[in-house]
């Protein structure tokens, strides 16, 4: 009965117009804008379901497929479809952002309606860049995200939340409109924006490099990658939760989704030319970035950077199957392991960044800082919350039985088949997360109370409370049992090594 | 109307209703008390609603061009859109000037008709296809922006702007002239299709024909604003009162390109490879300077003025993509352009009163809080200036940088998108003075609802253009 239903096009615009509606309601009905924005939210996430159970599991076709003329001059079409790649990010978008407008409840005060507004417009379009299959409407959706994010970050936000989001801007606009010059330049090459017609474009290896190079300088920069990481702390420490949460969660997969969909297929020689590079720019990300986080003095940043190493796990997975197959050969099994893995600590950091950036929520509305320092013995007030937070910080860490593990696990197990060294150095990762999670737990949550105010913390609302339940379901679900999102992932990534690996030339 | 009966003057008569209509508003106010001037204003709108009528009516189902006034005027399809922008745009600038002008006692019915005359003088340089119809229309639109600029005489800045115009002005047209001079002298002929066939038989490289080429660019150029020809546009949109320099930041540069169009890309065809590179120059030159600049300004006049020279930066750019494609890009972009300057210029208006100037950066503070429609309109122009979608701006700098790698200028491509990027700067700083920062001024901004209106339509159409680019990209193709 659902069948017919442009179910895409309906999780795009409904947040979008829902959005506008929100605005319009303004900040002085405050009631009706966020029961409204909760609604609308709401309505997309259970929408986005009809997503998970109409997918035919198993194929790695792309599924609700629209396409209707868009620019026939430019030879660009509203075209939308997902793949086993995009469909859990896209329900995780929805997911996601029924939580920040939950969360928005106790936390923004001033310009409730605007912010939310904002928020539910930016997650049309971030539906958008997962669910586009054409080049140009991708890259409308992820530059039209900056527009609401930078306002989110520059009202809402921190002290320097200027400084911040203007430099988030300007280093996401840098990249992307690179990425936009070799879109042209792919457009005149196939006649087309069509993804499927760019994937099968014959490319020369100068060409794919230049070609991989500006995709490099839009993505890195989204995901981030060391060294262009330098905007993400402080537009994390700036931003309100929500954006927080927003940024982490999703649009920093963003950026890792374009490597799978654009840069590796479109110059998979090119990909494979700079594999080692790129795994050293990862491991570099994992294992300094890493180092980086332990010394943080800010809760926030430090989860900042923890996300910036988690990325890291992501890009090494997107590389490896290059090494495994110079070692291993091009039939050996197993190739296809460092790319799932990357796939799923793509969904599994969303929710555990997510979440960590929640506590550290209900935290600042109580206290007003993320300093650690100003912290100390919160258990002793706030048993449930600090018992959500250990497991956060242990999922955070690849604890067995988190979603954390499973994806750092197939990526380490990947490396091994690439190279022992990579396997060794990716496997730091697992003693550097648990040493500044749990350090970072335990200088929140245990130890004596040092500073007063912590005595008057009150524990979790019902609210709260429900928040993180669910996140730790999710959390704790995919990582004892992951094979339903394996088998959705795996498809794909099948089809996507076959495309990668004979390579264009 | 049968078309061969009047075939001669029919293409005109756009141009003929107006100026009949001018002369009659002309007579009628000099017997308007000063409380009736509102009837002037009225007039001036109806003759500019006739005019765009007429300009529709005989430019429907135009197939090839139809000449006039012996092959010295041409109406193709090219005329027909860039008057019709240029006639909205004085329209518009006439609604949003209306309680401006009031306030400050400059609502004179001189007004009105110099506003009326540059628009014809405008129409005339569109359409002209002889070296005596270009200056005609380009002194009657040009004479009349200079008295225009200085009509707020109360105002020192006024008077120093128009005299920088004026002067700066009279030697390019000096210029202009000198070149076609010398064009005429090589080829024996003023008329520009003719000109373009017997360049054609001129020896390559000749240097007579360079010279009158490069002073025909220069003269161009400055019209439009390109470095090194820029310096009297901070000057002009700083000492203007707002909406004549509205009028200079859209209409004139839309009428300026149409002269680029028919001096270089028609008229010069055969030199194509010539003024391309000195066009490459000015281009690059306006990005940078036009980019950087800016970043340093405090005044949003001044702003706006050094971001219309980083876009001519881009015009030019598809104006030197040579050919159809590059043409319709760059008339993409200009009447994308005009369309956010007249809104930027629009804010700034409605933001005036009675001897207050919204000027400064400090005036756009908190600009959110005190009226959040006209802070959301002006952000939304500026995110369109920048080039972010799902603005209409996006398209713009995609066309153009289109037209520009298909003619294998990759490099220059990735030069105008560094330099996009350098003059976001300055369009963000424009956006965090009004949400980021706390108001300084608190007086509420009262505005009429019509014009209000009219803003809000202004800005959609930034917006509708930015999710469905389509019909008028397919306008500006048909154009060439």
């Amino acid at each position: 009965m659902f069948a017919d239903l442009p179910l895409l096009s309906l999780l795009i615009w409904t947040p979008i117009l829902g959005g506008l509606l929100v605005l319009w309601a303004g900040n002085e009905k405050v009631a009706l804008a966020r029961g409204l924005a909760l609604a609308v939210s709401l309505g997309t996430f259970v929408g986005s379901l009809g997503l998970w159970t109409g997918f035919a599991v198993g194929s790695a076709e792309l599924q609700f497929v629209e396409r209707a003329l868009w620019i026939p001059s430019l030879g660009a079409d509203y075209a939308l479809g997902v793949d086993g790649l995009s469909m859990p990010l896209i329900v995780l978008t929805t997911f996601m952002t029924v939580f920040t407008v939950f969360a928005a409840k106790e936390s923004v005060t001033s310009r409730p309606a605007g912010y939310l507004g904002a928020f539910l417009i930016m997650e049309g379009f971030m539906i958008g860049v997962f669910a586009a299959i054409d080049a140009l409407l991708f890259y409308v959706f992820w530059e039209a995200i900056l527009i609401p994010m930078f306002l989110i970050i520059g009202i809402w936000g921190g002290p320097r939340r200027i400084y911040a989001t203007v430099k988030f801007f300007l280093f996401t606009f840098l990249g992307s409109v690179l990425m936009l010059v070799a879109f042209i330049y792919l457009y005149q090459k196939g006649g087309g924006f069509d993804v499927q017609t760019l994937q099968a474009l014959p490319l020369g290896a100068t060409e794919q490099t230049l070609i991989f190079l500006a995709f490099l300088a839009a993505f890195a920069v989204k995901v981030p990658m060391w060294p262009v990481h330098t905007w993400l702390p402080d537009a994390h420490v700036e931003a309100p939760t929500g954006g927080s949460v927003i940024l982490a969660a999703i649009t920093l997969k963003m950026g890792a989704y374009g490597f799978l969909r654009y840069a590796l297929p479109i110059a998979p020689d090119a990909a494979a030319e700079m594999a080692g590079f790129m795994a050293m720019l990862s491991l570099i990300a994992i294992v300094y970035v890493g180092l980086v986080a332990m010394v943080q003095e800010d809760m926030k940043k430090l989860i900042a950077y923890s996300s910036i190493a988690h990325m890291g796990f992501v890009t090494l997975g997107f590389f490896l199957p290059y090494w495994g197959e110079t070692t291993a050969g091009i039939d050996a099994p197993g190739l296809a392991m460092g790319l799932t893995g990357a796939a799923v600590q793509m969904i599994s950091h969303g929710f555990i960044s997510g979440a960590m950036f929640l506590c550290v929520g209900v935290l600042y509305d109580r206290m007003h800082t993320r300093r650690i320092a100003a912290y100390g013995g919160v258990t002793a007030r706030m048993p449930i919350f600090a018992a959500f937070f250990v497991l956060f910080a242990m999922a955070n860490s690849g604890l067995p039985g988190t979603s954390g593990f499973v994806g750092e696990f197939l990526v380490i197990l990947a490396s091994f088949q690439a190279n022992p060294w990579i396997a060794f150095l990716a496997a730091l990762t697992l003693i550097l997360g648990a040493s500044y999670s749990l350090w970072l737990v335990k200088r929140v949550a245990f130890g004596p109370v040092t500073n007063p105010e912590v005595e008057q913390l009150s524990d979790l609302s019902p609210r709260e409370f429900l928040m993180l339940g669910v996140l730790a379901v999710m959390v704790i679900g995919l990582g004892v049992w992951p094979q339903p999102l394996l088998a959705v992932i795996e498809p794909s990534v099948q089809q996507l090594l076959l495309q990668i690996l004979p390579g264009k030339l | 109307m049968d078309m061969t009966s009047t075939g001669s003057i029919w293409p005109a008569v756009p141009e003929i209703l107006l100026l009949v209509s001018v002369c009659g508003i002309l007579v009628i106010d000099l017997f308007l008390p000063p409380r009736w001037r509102h009837l002037t204003h009225g007039l001036s709108l109806l003759a500019l609603a006739a005019t765009a009528a007429s300009v529709l009516k005989v430019g429907q189902g135009l197939d090839a061009p139809i000449m006039a006034f012996s092959e010295m005027f041409v109406l193709d399809r090219l005329a027909v859109v860039l008057k019709v922008a240029v006639i909205l745009v004085s329209g518009v600038m006439l609604i949003y000037a209306r309680d401006y002008l009031r306030s400050r006692q400059i609502d004179q019915g001189e007004f009105y008709l110099l506003t009326l005359f540059s628009t014809l003088g405008m129409m005339v340089l569109i359409s002209a296809a002889h070296f005596i119809t270009v200056y005609l229309g380009l002194e009657l639109m040009s004479l009349s922006l200079y008295a225009l600029v200085a009509f707020n005489r109360e105002r020192m800045l006024s008077a120093e702007a128009a005299m920088k115009y004026f002067v700066l002005g009279a030697i390019a047209s000096g210029m202009l002239l000198y070149g076609m001079s010398i064009l005429y002298g090589v080829t024996g002929t003023l008329n520009l299709d003719e000109l373009a066939i017997r360049i054609v038989d001129q020896p390559v490289g000749s240097l007579p024909l360079l010279l009158g080429m490069t002073f025909v660019a220069a003269g161009v150029a400055f019209k439009l604003g390109a470095v090194p020809f820029h310096n009297w546009m901070p000057d002009v949109y700083q000492g203007a009162s707002a909406p004549v320099a509205l009028l200079v930041a859209s209409a004139s540069k839309l009428a300026a390109f149409a002269m680029a169009i028919r001096l270089l890309a028609e008229g010069l065809e055969g030199m194509t490879e010539d003024w391309r590179q000195l066009l490459m120059a000015m281009a690059v030159l306006s990005l940078a300077i036009g980019s950087v600049v800016a970043i340093a300004q405090t005044n949003v006049r001044r702003l706006l003025a050094y971001s219309a020279i980083a876009n001519i930066g881009f015009v030019l750019l598809g104006v030197l993509a040579a050919n159809p494609v590059g043409y319709a890009s760059a008339l993409f972009y200009i009447l994308i352009y005009a369309l956010m300057a007249i809104g930027a210029f629009g804010v700034l208006i409605l933001m005036s009163r009675a001897g207050y100037e919204a000027e400064t950066m400090d005036d756009l503070k908190g600009l959110n809080n005190r009226s959040p429609w006209l802070a959301a309109v002006l952000a939304l122009f500026m995110f369109s200036m920048a080039g972010v979608p799902p603005t209409a701006g996006f398209y713009a700098k995609l066309l153009v940088l289109d037209a520009v790698m298909e003619q294998g200028f990759g490099l220059i491509a990735v030069i105008a998108v560094i330099f996009a990027v350098i003059s976001a700067f300055y369009y963000l700083k424009v956006v965090w003075q009004l949400y980021f920062e706390a108001p300084i001024e608190s007086a509420s901004l009262v505005t009429s609802p019509d014009v209000r209106w009219m803003l809000i339509v202004n800005g959609g159409l930034v917006l509708v253009f930015g999710v469905i680019p389509e019909p008028l990209i397919r306008a500006c193709l048909l154009a060439f």
